[in-house]
């Protein structure tokens, strides 16, 4: 039998999203280097900002499965 | 003053007492022989019972407290400072006997007191089942009435240690500036100065334009106590091992400068940008409220940020750690160590990170706050 909280699956979810949303950001911030290698630096502060508003979501999900929990 | 008969009988009392306490043993002693097996097989049944509980293991960890662990059973015993009907009290939080479950009563000013899971209560006047002084709800929360704890806990020692830490540097640098002036950077400060213009031109000068000088200072400020926070957050032994930045209330605290810093320098075209934007009219009934809604939810969003994401990661290393007691084995430990080393390297990167992020994003708002038409 399966035992624990419905919380579990909701982290998980939101885990998934943020894999996917970092993922996609990382990939094309790649792409973006391996084009134009001397923006580099630009395009990794970009990347950083972006990658933390959709890292927020996934934590905002984590915190709410965390107070669901308790 | 001749106290020879106290102390005689002090001693004949101690000697009875050692000798029914060596009878004792030695008796439990013989009854332990007779019926070890049957003791060892109860004893292993009550083990596997009893899982080990890995998230209130690991919230316990990161949750601020009344003493600071240093090794083993070596405790630094924080004083406890409470503000209560009859006035401030004061006493060492080692009064409580590391009891953390209500059953060690301190009394001051007519007042009793009980510590459950770090947190001060008044005292019931009696004891429930299970020997606590406090009334429990169904989830096992005390519902009993607190006072203003204004405790120098952990964390508010380690927020003064990083205070004088950082000052100290700062005022080394701040000086090798005045005394070297025009002159090329030495010791502390050439260490200092490849960040301080990280945070210039890569931070301040693309967000905030030909203005970033007035907000240089709060960044400067925010950007390295974060930083110098996350890093000694992830030192596990002593000054080191409090949970700073993973901690609400100092968050609220940097997002609140941050929003007041927003909010106050805001110019007209800001203001204007919420509350008549270039829409048709009867857009406004839309428009306004997400737009004033949105005033709040970007320091909301900064506070909780970092607040999770350091959460987060001293909760992942807890959690790597504990597999060996999950799993009860030792042959695991390889694993979960190389899992927690693997973990920390990353952390330290997140710690530069989200000083990075935090300090960035309070400039792209001031920035936004402040930008001039065009």
């Amino acid at each position: 039998m399966i035992t624990g909280s419905i919380a579990a699956i909701g982290a998980g979810l939101a885990a998934i999203g943020a894999g996917l949303g970092i993922g996609k950001i990382g990939g094309s911030a790649m792409d973006g280097i391996a084009r134009q290698p001397e923006a580099a630096s630009k395009i990794q502060t970009a990347m950083l900002i972006a990658a933390a508003f959709v890292e927020a979501v996934a934590l905002f999900a984590v915190v709410v499965a965390l107070m669901g929990n308790g | 003053m001749d106290c020879s008969h106290v102390f005689e009988f002090k001693v004949k009392r101690l000697i009875v007492v050692f000798t029914l306490f060596l009878a004792f043993f030695s008796a439990s002693g013989v009854f332990a022989q007779t019926d070890s097996t049957y003791i060892s097989e109860e004893a292993h049944r009550e083990t596997t019972k009893k899982k080990f509980d890995i998230g209130k293991f690991a919230l316990h960890h990161i949750a601020d407290s009344h003493s600071w662990h240093v090794i083993g059973d070596t405790y630094i015993s924080l004083p406890i400072i409470l503000y209560t009907r009859n006035g401030f009290v004061n006493f060492s939080s080692s009064d409580f006997h590391h009891d953390d479950e209500g059953a060690v009563i301190v009394e001051r000013k007519g007042l009793r007191f009980v510590k459950v899971h770090e947190k001060i209560y008044y005292a019931s006047e009696t004891a429930n089942e299970h020997g606590q002084y406090v009334d429990l709800d169904e989830k096992h929360h005390a519902t009993n009435a607190r006072p203003i704890d204004v405790s120098l806990t952990k964390n508010a020692c380690t927020l003064l240690i990083s205070i004088v830490v950082i000052l100290a540097v700062f005022l080394n640098v701040a000086n090798g500036y005045k005394k070297r002036k025009g002159m090329s950077p030495k010791g502390l400060q050439s260490w200092m100065e490849p960040i301080i213009l990280f945070v210039r031109d890569d931070i301040a000068k693309p967000n905030l334009g030909h203005k970033y000088e007035r907000f240089m200072p709060y960044l400067l400020t925010v950007f390295f106590f974060i930083w110098f926070n996350n890093m000694l957050g992830l030192v596990p032994f002593l000054p080191g091992g409090a949970n700073l930045t993973g901690n609400i209330a100092v968050t609220l605290v940097l997002a609140t400068a941050t929003f007041c810093i927003t909010v106050f320098n805001g110019n007209k075209y800001y203001w204007k940008h919420i509350f008549m934007p270039n829409v048709p009219w009867w857009m406004y009934i839309v428009m306004v409220p997400v737009e004033l809604f949105g005033i709040f939810t970007k320091p909301i969003a900064l506070m909780i940020r970092l607040f999770a994401n350091i959460t987060a990661g001293h909760i992942l290393v807890l959690s790597l750690i504990c597999l060996v007691f999950v799993f009860d084995s030792l042959y695991i430990a390889p694993v979960s160590v190389a899992f927690a080393v693997f973990i920390g390297a990353i952390e330290l990167l997140v710690a530069f990170i989200q000083a990075f992020i935090f300090t960035i994003l309070s400039a792209l708002f001031i920035g936004m706050a402040i930008e001039e038409h065009h």
